[in-house]
């Protein structure tokens, strides 16, 4: 009794301040990690659901509005921009194959992009998503601070966009396999270009535990993706949304 | 475009050109900082999707067309850009 009082007492003094929200995104992250190794990795264990299931769980049962938590956890947040201009150097570690296979890339990754963005638009408007919804869809196969700007640009909700960015590489990871085997897709290149493109940093992390060639390819189509995502979809947002 | 899109960008322009001039592009503090942004990419993805619980409400409410639009999209991408790669790219490494 007298422990849990002290924890309260701790509870109560951290959520004045910024640090609570970092403190419970790292150890909850560290925690996550653990609880993932013990379930082997499965595709659905990741960290990142882990993570955000408990610090949500966390968050709802003691009532502590997001901004709150947001204070302290905005410091790992704002990480997110320069992890992704970080990508220029995997992408230029990667020029040579780039150069040799620059034809067969390029199309690749602007037709999935494409394809991507257009069926998950006109989808949650056939089936009656508000606009809202449909705008924040668009930029779903980005790596988030892309998918969050543009969203924003667009009169999307960068929440929302968020999310779907995460359930998207999820969904990348689980269904990938099965999803390549339908296509013939058997080489790691392109099955690595396929999962950076459609499931961008969730999905590309894990190709790299099967393949360095997957993860190189995974990592030049997030960089690539989001640039064409950056310019495009505003474009296609204003004719889809109706 | 989004800042980061435009630094990604810049970064990767400056390291051509750097590498063009014969030295090596990347130097240790470089890959340093890099390697440590990226190798804990899933962690930074963590405080916006707590946010989640700031959306319970339109998400519950918008469920089937949400899931439906995320499967059937993420498939179609990932297949379209699997076997375009396949059919136009040579020979592997």
């Amino acid at each position: 009794m007298n422990r849990l009082q002290s924890l309260f007492h701790l509870w109560v003094y951290l959520e004045t301040t910024p640090l609570l929200g970092l403190a419970a995104t790292l150890a909850v992250y560290r925690l996550a990690m653990l609880i993932s190794v013990r379930l082997r990795g499965h595709a659905l264990a990741s960290p990142v659901l882990i993570a955000i299931v408990l610090l949500s769980c966390l968050l709802l049962a003691t009532g502590t509005p997001y901004t709150a938590y947001f204070q302290g956890a905005q410091y790992v947040h704002f990480l997110l921009g320069p992890a992704t201009v970080a990508l220029a150097v995997p992408m230029y570690a990667n020029l040579q194959r780039i150069r040799r296979h620059a034809r067969a890339i390029l199309p690749a990754v602007l037709a999935g992009s494409l394809v991507a963005a257009v069926s998950a638009m006109l989808i949650a408007r056939v089936l009656g998503a508000p606009r809202e919804i449909v705008l924040s869809l668009a930029p779903k196969s980005v790596t988030t601070p892309i998918a969050m700007g543009v969203a924003e640009q667009i009169g999307g909700n960068p929440s929302l966009a968020a999310i779907f960015v995460l359930l998207t590489g999820l969904c990348a990871s689980v269904i990938g396999g099965p999803v390549w085997r339908a296509a013939g897709v058997a080489r790691w290149h392109a099955r690595g270009l396929s999962a950076g493109t459609a499931g961008h940093g969730i999905a590309t992390a894990r190709m790299l535990l099967l393949s360095e060639t997957a993860g190189a390819f995974g990592g030049l189509a997030i960089g690539l993706n989001g640039i064409i995502t950056a310019i495009l979809v505003p474009l296609l947002a204003t004719m889809l949304a109706g | 475009m989004p800042g980061p899109v435009v630094g990604l960008l810049i970064l990767f322009v400056g390291l051509v050109a750097r590498g063009r001039k014969g030295s090596p592009a990347v130097d240790a503090n470089l890959r340093g900082t890099a390697n440590g942004l990226l190798g804990n990419l899933s962690l930074l993805f963590v405080p916006a999707g707590v946010g989640v619980v700031t959306q319970l409400d339109v998400l519950g409410a918008n469920l089937f067309p949400i899931a439906v639009a995320i499967v059937v999209s993420t498939a179609l991408g990932l297949f379209v850009t699997g076997w375009v790669m396949q059919r136009l790219s040579g020979p592997d490494e």
